[in-house]
C-alpha cells in the first residue's frame, strides 16, 4: 500500500506543474530524568513533498510527509495523527464555482483568531505533541478533512467549514509525551497510553465552524461559532474508564489592528460544554474565555509581543459542590501571560526566538527557545528547547516537566 | 537693502517649492506611475564573499484615491517562501498597513510597520526602498542642476527616525527617475548607494528594469531584475483583501 502511495506521488510529481518540499533530520532529547518516557523525544528523517497541478478551473494541492523514525518506541500508521510512515498534511481541491464565492475541499490546514499559541476560536485540531516535542511550529496546525467556503459579499465575508466527522486535536495521550490524569491521579506514558472513546459516526459526528468578518477601516473584527466536541479528551466515561469528547458549542468575536506603534488585539469566547441539570465532575465545565494581545517592533529587526489570557469557570460554585472530597481544586479563573521576543540578525539569516508562557494562578510555565539558522536558501538549522516548570504535578504546563527538551534540526528545501 | 533680503527670501523659498516639486516628480515617477501594475521581481542578494541568495516574486500594485496604494507581492523562490504572500495598504499621512500570509499554518498575520528601514526580505532594499519613502519628511536642497541631472540634498526633518544623516539625490532631467542616491552617515561618510542600472519604455511610462542597491561599509549588494511589466487596465481592488492572502489569485498571477 505505501509502495503503492510512493509511486503515484513520484508520478504525479513528474507531471505536476509545481512541486516543492524538504528534507529534513530532526533529533530530540529529553534533559530530565525520565519515568514514563524514553530518553529521545525525536530521531527522524522526513521527507516532504507538496505539489499542486492546475486547470481552469481547479487546483489540486497535495501535501505529504514521509517519515523514517529512529525511535525504538515506534508509533503505527495513522493517518488522523500523523503517526507512523505518512503523514498526509493536505490533499485537497480549490474551486471559485462563483465569483462571489471560494471552496476548498479535502484534507487542509486552516486557522483563524487572534491569539499567538493561544487559540480561544481557532477550533481546528492541533498537534500538541509536535508542539512539545519541538517540530517546527508549522506542525502546530494539524490537518483537518472538511469542506470549506468562503463567502465574500460587499463588506462582509463569511467561512463556513464543515467536517462530517469530528477531527480532534492530536493530543497528548502518554505514548509521544507523557502527561498527568487527574482521574487516576497518576501518569500517562508510553507504556499506559491513554484510551479514548473518540465520536466516530460520519455526519452525527460532525463539526461545524463559522467565521463572520470584515475590516472596518483597517480594524479586522470577526464574529465565530462553533458546534462539535472538545478538541482534547475533556471528560471521563466511568462506565468504561476512557476519556471522553463531550459535546461543545463556541460563542466568539475578535478584533485586531493598529495601536500606536503596534499591534493590538482582542479575543472572546464562550464555551457552551456538554449541558446537564447536574454538574458532572467527570466532564468539563462551560468556561469563559478572553484574551488581548500588543505586538511591537522595539528596536531594529527586534520584536516584542504580549498576551493576557484567561479562563474562566462557569457554574464555578456548582462545580466545586459537584467534586468527591479530596479532588484537586481548580481556581475559578486560569490566567496566562506571554512574551515574545524575535530578534533577527546577520541580514535575517539568523533568528533568535524566545517565547514565555507563565500561569500566575498554577505557577507553572512553559519556555521556548529557538536559533534558526540559514546556511543558504536551501539549508537551514535550528537548534531549541522546552522547557516546563512547575511544582505541582496536575497544573497544566508542570505536567510536562518530565518532557523537558532540547532539539536540533537540519533541513534542505528544494 | 532690506528689499533685497525680502526678495532673495522670496526667491529662495520659490527654489524650495521648485525643489520640494522635483522631489515629488521623482517620487511619482519611482512609485506611482500608471494606476495598476503587475511585474515579476528577481532579486539578487550578494554578500560580501560573493555567496548569492534568491528572492522571486511577482508583485501587483494599485493606486487609489489620495494616493493611497496597495501591493500584493506572492513569493515564489526561494523554496521555503514559495507561496507566502505580503500585502501593503500604504498611505501618506499614516502608518501602512501589512500583512504577511504564510501557506504552511494557513495563518494571516497582521505586521506591525514601525521601522522602515531595516531589511526586505533579507536584502540590501530597506523596506521603505520598496514602497518609497515620503517626500515630505526630508528638507530638499537643490545643490547642482546640469546638463543630466537635478542634483539634490535631502536631510531627514526627524533626525532619530532614520539611520542617515542626509542623502544626495541624482534625478534624471528627461525621466525624473532619480539614477543614484548615495546615503551619507553621521561621519559625512557614504556607506550606501542606490543605482538604476536600467530603464525601459513600457506601454509609455520609462520604467526601471533594473536597479541595485549596495552597502558600502559590509560590501554587500542585491541586484534587482523586473520583467514582465504591464500596466493594466485594471486590477480589481478585492484581490489587496484576506481572501487572496489565502488563495493566490492565479489569473494575474500568470
Amino acid at each position: 500500500m505505501l509502495r503503492f502511495i510512493l509511486i503515484v506521488l513520484v508520478g504525479l510529481t513528474l507531471n505536476a506543474a509545481e512541486y516543492n518540499g524538504y528534507v529534513e533530520s530532526r533529533v530530540g532529547v529529553r534533559l530530565h530524568d525520565n519515568t514514563y518516557s524514553d530518553k529521545m523525544t525525536m530521531s527522524e528523517l522526513r521527507l516532504q513533498l507538496g505539489i499542486e497541478e492546475e486547470t481552469d478551473d481547479l487546483t489540486f494541492t497535495l501535501v505529504s510527509d514521509f517519515i523514517a523514525e529512529g525511535l525504538d518506541n515506534k508509533q503505527s500508521q495513522n493517518f488522523h495523527d500523523g503517526t507512523g510512515p505518512i503523514d498526509l498534511r493536505q490533499a485537497n481541491v480549490e474551486v471559485s464555482p462563483f465569483e462571489w464565492m471560494d471552496m476548498k475541499m479535502g484534507r487542509q490546514i486552516i486557522t483563524w483568531g487572534t491569539g499567538d499559541l493561544l487559540f480561544i476560536n481557532d477550533l481546528f485540531p492541533k498537534d500538541w505533541n509536535a508542539f512539545i516535542k519541538g517540530m517546527n511550529t508549522e506542525y502546530l496546525k494539524a490537518p483537518t478533512d472538511s469542506i470549506k467556503a468562503s463567502l465574500f459579499f460587499d463588506d462582509l465575508s463569511l467561512d463556513i467549514v464543515y467536517t462530517p466527522l469530528f477531527m480532534s486535536d492530536r493530543y497528548v495521550n502518554g505514548e509521544a509525551v507523557s502527561f498527568y490524569d487527574r482521574s487516576t491521579s497518576s501518569f500517562y506514558g508510553q507504556d499506559n497510553i491513554l484510551q479514548t472513546d473518540t465520536p466516530n459516526k460520519y455526519f452525527s459526528d460532525d463539526e461545524i465552524a463559522l467565521r463572520l468578518y470584515r475590516s472596518i477601516n483597517a480594524y479586522e473584527v470577526a464574529l465565530y461559532y462553533y458546534n462539535g466536541f472538545w478538541k482534547s479528551p475533556s471528560g471521563f466515561s466511568a462506565a468504561s474508564g476512557e476519556a471522553r469528547f463531550d459535546t461543545l458549542s463556541v460563542y466568539g468575536a475578535s478584533i485586531r489592528g493598529v495601536l500606536a506603534k503596534g499591534i493590538a488585539s482582542a479575543e472572546i469566547g464562550y464555551y457552551d460544554s456538554e449541558s446537564s441539570a447536574v454538574i458532572d465532575p467527570l466532564k468539563r465545565n462551560s468556561e469563559f474565555r478572553w484574551l488581548v494581545g500588543y505586538e511591537q517592533e522595539i528596536a531594529t529587526e527586534f520584536t516584542a509581543s504580549v498576551q493576557y489570557y484567561e479562563e474562566i469557570k462557569d457554574d464555578y460554585k456548582e462545580y466545586k459542590n459537584a467534586l468527591p472530597s479530596g479532588s484537586i481544586i481548580d481556581d475559578k479563573t486560569r490566567q496566562v501571560i506571554t512574551l515574545r521576543l524575535t530578534k533577527y540578525l546577520l541580514k535575517q539569516d539568523l533568528k533568535l526566538s524566545y517565547f514565555q508562557f507563565y500561569s500566575p494562578s498554577d505557577k507553572d510555565a512553559h519556555t521556548r527557545l529557538g536559533v534558526i539558522y540559514k546556511f543558504n536558501d536551501e539549508l537551514i538549522s535550528e537548534v531549541g528547547a522546552n522547557i516546563f516548570y512547575g511544582d505541582k504535578d496536575h497544573t497544566f504546563y508542570s505536567q510536562f516537566r518530565e518532557n523537558t527538551n532540547a532539539y536540533i534540526s537540519l533541513r534542505y528545501a528544494y | 537693502m532690506k528689499y533685497i533680503i525680502l526678495l532673495l527670501g522670496a526667491l529662495s523659498s520659490l527654489f524650495a517649492i521648485e525643489t520640494q516639486e522635483i522631489v515629488n516628480k521623482a517620487l511619482d515617477t519611482t512609485y506611482y506611475q500608471g494606476k495598476h501594475l503587475k511585474a515579476k521581481a528577481n532579486m539578487t542578494i550578494v554578500d560580501s564573499l560573493g555567496r548569492e541568495r534568491i528572492r522571486e516574486a511577482i508583485i501587483l500594485r494599485s493606486n487609489f484615491d489620495d494616493k493611497k496604494q496597495k501591493y500584493y507581492v506572492y513569493f515564489k523562490k526561494p523554496s521555503e517562501m514559495k507561496k507566502m504572500v505580503f500585502m501593503a495598504h500604504k498611505r501618506v499621512d499614516a502608518d501602512d498597513d501589512r500583512w504577511l500570509y504564510l501557506p504552511a499554518l494557513d495563518l494571516v498575520k497582521r505586521i506591525a510597520a514601525s521601522d522602515d528601514r531595516t531589511s526586505f526580505v533579507g536584502s540590501d532594499f530597506f523596506y521603505e526602498d520598496v514602497s518609497g519613502r515620503s517626500g515630505y519628511e526630508d528638507t530638499h536642497e537643490l545643490l547642482e542642476s546640469n546638463d543630466q541631472f537635478f542634483v539634490i540634498k535631502s536631510t531627514p526633518k526627524d533626525a532619530n527616525s532614520v539611520e542617515f544623516s542626509y542623502f544626495i539625490s541624482e534625478i534624471d532631467k528627461k525621466t525624473f527617475l532619480p539614477m543614484n542616491i548615495t546615503y551619507f552617515n553621521s561621519k559625512n561618510k557614504e556607506y550606501r548607494k542606490s543605482e538604476i542600472l536600467e530603464v525601459k519604455n513600457i506601454q509609455g511610462y520609462n520604467t526601471i528594469t533594473k536597479a541595485r542597491m549596495s552597502n558600502v561599509i559590509s560590501k554587500t549588494y542585491t541586484n534587482v531584475l523586473y520583467s514582465s511589466i504591464k500596466y493594466l487596465e485594471n486590477i480589481s481592488a478585492k484581490i489587496y483583501t484576506e481572501r487572496y492572502l489565502r488563495k493566490a489569485p492565479k489569473k494575474y498571477l500568470k
